[in-house]
């Protein structure tokens, strides 16, 4: 055949087929979701740290193992409110005239998702421990430490943003750990990662494939009635990167719970508003104020009973354990205290 | 009786067969809940097909043993006929024993020894099973799963084992036969032991010393020969028998001597080749380095060495570094080669290594420093770097051009097509991922599905079948099998490959009818993939003795072995119901190392195996050779197996909603099981490096006897020379 002979015009049709599928594939597409987003009315604009932090995250490659997506399928859910959607990214822009866009959407879940991790994990004493030895705070974790984001002072300086590090992890160092600019702007940039909320009224996109045993559990009726939830697995999921998994806290940042007067007493009431609105009653111990807890994570009555029981019975703690509509109560109480102090 | 009982088994098996079926059907009144997609249709059609296996096993078997028994029945009418058949065909050594034993008179009993425990345990483990089957049905409906096609890949995985369980079952089969003929052979021998026991008979021992006397006839062996010493006439002897050892492995075929090629042309691809192979073991380092570190993340902390840029390096010096330099070495051996042309610039080959081994160099400098290009998978270095390997490849499409045009032959060979329609596209999608026009919000996303798709299947895996259409049928000494074979492939890998792209982001923000697109291109990949895997396989045909002999074709056979599975894979991991398990997961690594490596790495070393010693005119040590083949393949399969079991349990626990860490506590010894074999892989790339060493510059071990002829040649022509001069 003519065409298949003529290199001219073999190769000529092999590159316009290519090319011709490449602009109805890639490239329109592109434009499209690039022209035809707004970012949402309600986002707010990323602070001067935190746009600062941004470039730290980038440079050091961060989005290998963590994502910036809430997929629109239920397992998902743990990450973030809602799905997220193309005016989520809309704001995205070129980072410079040497780095491309970076919506950091990322390919692989190596470590959590971070598209809400404002609000999961507000703590800006957390962060920084966790950067500079994710190991002090998670034991089982693999992320890299990020200790050169800190140096090491004998006598630091007034304003210096002391961390403490236990001195296992300051491999025979002395003096006290100091976080450096780029520490504290990549955690501004962490802190102010959170999902915006859609404009009222708008309604917010579901999520897909969920799970359908708990549903059919649910029809058929366990013969226990409600179904037990796992509370240990709750206290993983929400509070072990601070309290620790054997309830021991961390000296000097985050108070134990093994023991606790909150956690022993009978009376439930303060550790529900703890959980709920966040505690800084313990700052002048040195250790850092507790986030919301409840209220970001959107935990139920019966997953907060679950975990208030898991803490009050667990690691030598004995005391009385409450239940989910005890936990109500207490819950609608301190909300209304919480809207009355504001 | 045994009928009754047959046909009683059958409608046993019926019912139970039917009547989880039934229970489907009335499963809440919906009367469409059966479905071949569902788990349960699934189970159902596995389940069947076990049933109706075991069944015909059972029929088997009952049959095997009613033709033992009419065969007993009619041996023991002519036993007479038999033992003297028998005695008649003693051997010397049998004769011997017979009369050894006459003469101690002593008594040799054999006990047999019968099973008919067997039957009536497999009947029990029958039954068991089917009362698993039922149970498994009762579950069925409670874990129904929406139509997936991703199931029924699934399915066909499953199917395997099976498949292996009736080919287990067809030799358990064959050896109950056996046993049956034994125990009937020894009855048999036990009349014949009787029979001679009783019978005293002189007549029989005369004859049988006649038998044994014919028997003991042998020849000197030098009846045609004579005695005079061997003198080989044609040359057949080719090793020097005092030489010989005993070999530790097979002695495969050594190169064959070609024509001498360019100098020129020699020294310009064996410089790309070793610049490759330095990148692997640069790359794969690095890679070897960053798995460690998830079993010990505390290994340093030192930023330019920390995970998150490393990783980039890593990949990045393996894809533009070793796959790209190794692809243009082999493809500027070819291209010249096929087109019956000599290369159009020379200088223009040395730009491009130039050009490539800069921006590697840089881009691997710039990572490490934290100089990178926001992160989307395999555009981290920045655009200046990143256009230093688009001059070189510009350079070299003007190049292999330009040779093209001056062939001298009409047609185009298919590997020319593969070959620079993968430079051509390469450049355009460099293009389309560097060009800011596009890139802003999603756009970004959207260009980045397309271009980390495209970057492997357009630029590496197009070039690395020009590769493959060439150096496979050379090395089997057969045309290919098909030329439209190959030429449907073209078509279609870039008609179904530009679609798929954006399956990276399946459940993301991105148009939902974008990701359906790369879910249906990537369905569609199974036309080009099949074609290309069956025109491989059928240029084999007739051939294939040839593998045992060849240090090369191995790994062209696991490389289309590779070329198989792994695409299908990525077929498979495409549907939405596999990316809901896989998507995020280690999954995701274990794929990309099958293809990248499984693929193109082992397309690379068989091309440049069967290229480098005809340039070089050495051979690199087989040993070395098969050891590098055994490591790189144990190797990867250590580093992906383990990484998919495990990233398979990851997934499923995302699903279940554990907390995150536990994922991350479950896959450390999958982790462990990737970093074994990651070290296995590096190890091979070190053998890689010293048979490159030795087709390279090995020290060939003198042989005297060229040398000394070498050397007669030499002072022949000086004298001739001289006396010239006078």
């Amino acid at each position: 055949m003519e065409l298949f002979d003529n290199h001219k015009k073999l190769f000529s049709a092999a590159a316009l087929f290519f090319i011709g599928l490449t602009i109805l594939v890639a490239i329109l597409p592109a434009w499209r979701n690039q022209y035809n987003n707004a970012p949402l009315p309600n986002a707010t604009p990323m602070s001067e740290d935190a746009i600062k932090g941004k470039e730290v995250f980038i440079s050091n490659g961060c989005v290998a193992c963590h994502t910036q997506q809430v997929r629109n399928i239920a397992m998902d859910k743990v990450w973030g409110e809602r799905p997220s959607i193309a005016a989520d990214y809309a704001g995205i822009h070129r980072q410079s005239i040497w780095v491309n866009t970076a919506t950091l959407m990322g390919t692989e879940r190596t470590g959590p998702d971070l598209t809400n991790i404002g609000l999961r994990q507000p703590s800006k004493e957390w962060n920084l421990v966790h950067l500079y030895n994710p190991r002090i705070v998670v034991k089982e974790s693999v992320m890299p430490a990020y200790s050169w984001l800190f140096e090491i002072k004998e006598q630091p300086a007034k304003n210096d943003v002391v961390v403490n590090v236990p001195d296992a992890f300051l491999y025979g160092q002395k003096g006290k750990v100091v976080a450096m600019p780029k520490a504290l702007q990549l955690v501004a940039y962490l802190e102010s990662l959170k999902q915006t909320k859609l404009p009222d009224g708008s309604p917010s996109p579901d999520f897909l494939y969920k799970q359908q045993v708990a549903a059919s559990e649910a029809k058929t009726g366990t013969s226990t009635g409600a179904t037990v939830l796992n509370g240990e697995a709750l206290y993983t999921a929400n509070c072990q990167s601070c309290h620790q998994a054997n309830g021991e806290g961390l000296l000097g940042a985050f108070p134990a719970l093994k023991g606790s007067k909150v956690v022993l007493d009978d009376n439930a009431a303060l550790m529900v508003n703890i959980i709920m609105n966040g505690y800084t009653g313990r700052e002048k111990e040195g250790f850092g104020p507790m986030p919301a807890v409840g209220t970001n994570n959107n935990l139920s009555a019966d997953e907060i009973a679950a975990i208030m029981n898991h803490e009050k019975t667990s690691w030598g703690n004995n005391a009385k354990t409450v239940t989910a509509d005890e936990v109500k109560k207490l819950m609608d109480l301190v909300k209304d205290s919480a809207t009355e102090n504001k | 009786m045994l009928k009754k009982f047959r046909l009683f088994l059958i409608g046993a098996i019926l019912l139970l067969v039917a009547f989880p079926l039934n229970h489907v059907f009335a499963q809440d009144g919906i009367p469409s809940s059966f479905s071949f997609q569902s788990i349960t249709g699934i189970m159902l059609i596995i389940i069947t097909l076990l049933i109706l296996v075991l069944l015909a096993a059972f029929v088997l078997q009952l049959k095997v043993k009613e033709m033992n028994k009419e065969q007993l029945q009619s041996d023991q009418e002519n036993i007479e006929q038999n033992i003297s058949t028998y005695i008649s065909r003693f051997t010397a050594e049998q004769i011997d024993q017979y009369f050894l034993w006459k003469q101690k008179r002593k008594r040799n009993n054999h006990q047999n020894e019968n099973s008919g425990v067997g039957t009536a345990g497999k009947t029990f483990l029958f039954l068991v099973f089917l009362f698993f089957a039922q149970q498994l049905l009762a579950q069925g409906p409670a874990q129904t799963v929406t139509g997936e096609a991703g199931i029924v890949i699934t399915t066909i995985l499953i199917l395997t084992p099976i498949l292996l369980g009736i080919i287990i079952m067809i030799v358990k089969v064959m050896n109950v036969l056996k046993r049956y003929r034994n125990n009937l052979k020894i009855k048999e021998a036990e009349k014949l032991a009787e029979y001679l026991q009783q019978k005293d008979d002189v007549n029989l021992d005369a004859a049988l010393m006649q038998r044994k006397a014919a028997l003991d006839f042998s020849l000197h062996n030098n009846e045609l020969s004579g005695n005079a010493p061997p003198f080989d006439k044609r040359g057949l002897i080719q090793t020097d028998p005092d030489q010989t050892e005993l070999p530790i492995a097979a002695a495969k075929k050594r190169a064959l001597k070609r024509p001498n090629i360019d100098p020129a042309l020699s020294k310009l691809v064996l410089w790309y080749i070793g610049c490759a192979a330095f990148w692997l073991i640069f790359g794969t380092t690095i890679g070897e380095y960053i798995g460690i570190k998830f079993v010990a993340p505390d290994a340093d902390h030192i930023s330019w060495l920390s995970f998150g840029r490393l990783r980039p390096v890593h990949t990045n010096s393996v894809f533009w570094g070793w796959a790209s330099l190794g692809m243009l070495g082999l493809g500027y051996y070819i291209v010249p080669k096929v087109s019956n042309a000599p290369l159009a610039s020379f200088k223009k080959g040395w730009y491009t290594l130039y050009f490539i081994n800069a921006a590697v160099i840089l881009g691997s400098v710039c990572l490490m420093a934290g100089i990178n290009n926001a992160g989307g998978e395999y555009r981290e270095y920045i655009w200046p770097v990143m256009a230093l390997f688009g001059i070189g490849l510009v350079l070299t499409l003007i190049n292999f051009l330009q040779t093209i045009a001056r062939r001298t032959t009409k047609e185009i060979y298919i590997s020319n097509w593969y070959i620079v329609s993968g430079i051509m596209f390469g450049l355009v999608i460099a293009l389309v991922a560097y060009l800011p026009f596009w890139q802003d919000a999603l756009g970004e996303t959207i260009i980045q599905g397309y271009y980390m798709h495209q970057g492997v299947g357009m630029w590496f895996m197009l070039f690395t079948l020009g590769i493959v259409y060439y150096f496979l049928p050379q090395q089997l000494n057969r045309p290919i099998y098909s030329y439209s074979l190959g030429i449907l492939a073209f078509w279609t890998q870039i008609l179904f490959y530009t679609l798929i792209g954006t399956h990276h982001f399946v459940f993301s923000a991105i148009p939902w009818w974008l990701q359906t697109v790369a879910i249906v291109g990537s369905a569609g990949m199974a036309i080009p993939v099949i074609a290309g895997t069956t025109n491989f396989l059928m240029t084999f045909k007739g051939a294939w003795y040839k593998v045992s002999d060849s240090y090369t074709l191995p790994f062209f056979l696991v490389g289309i072995i590779f070329y198989f599975s792994g695409s299908m894979q990525g077929t498979a991991e495409a549907f939405r119901s596999s990316n809901l398990i896989w998507h995020f997961t280690d999954f995701t690594v274990a794929h990309s190392h099958l293809t990248m490596y499984g693929i193109i790495s082992f397309f690379l070393w068989a091309g440049i195996y069967a290229v480098v010693p005809r340039l070089t005119g050495k051979e690199a040590p087989q040993l070395t050779i098969g050891a590098h083949f055994w490591f790189a393949l144990v190797g990867l399969l250590f580093y992906t197996i383990p990484l998919m079991i495990g990233a398979t349990l990851k997934g499923n626990m995302w699903i279940e909603g554990k907390p995150f860490i536990d994922s991350v506590v479950m896959m450390a010894p999958y982790w462990l099981w990737r970093a074994i074999g990651g070290s296995l892989m590096w190890f091979s790339h070190l053998l890689f490096a010293y048979n490159l060493y030795k087709m390279f510059s090995g020290n060939v071990e003198l042989n005297v006897t060229e040398v000394a002829l070498e050397k007669l040649v030499v002072n022949n022509s000086s004298e001739s020379g001289a006396q010239a001069i006078i």
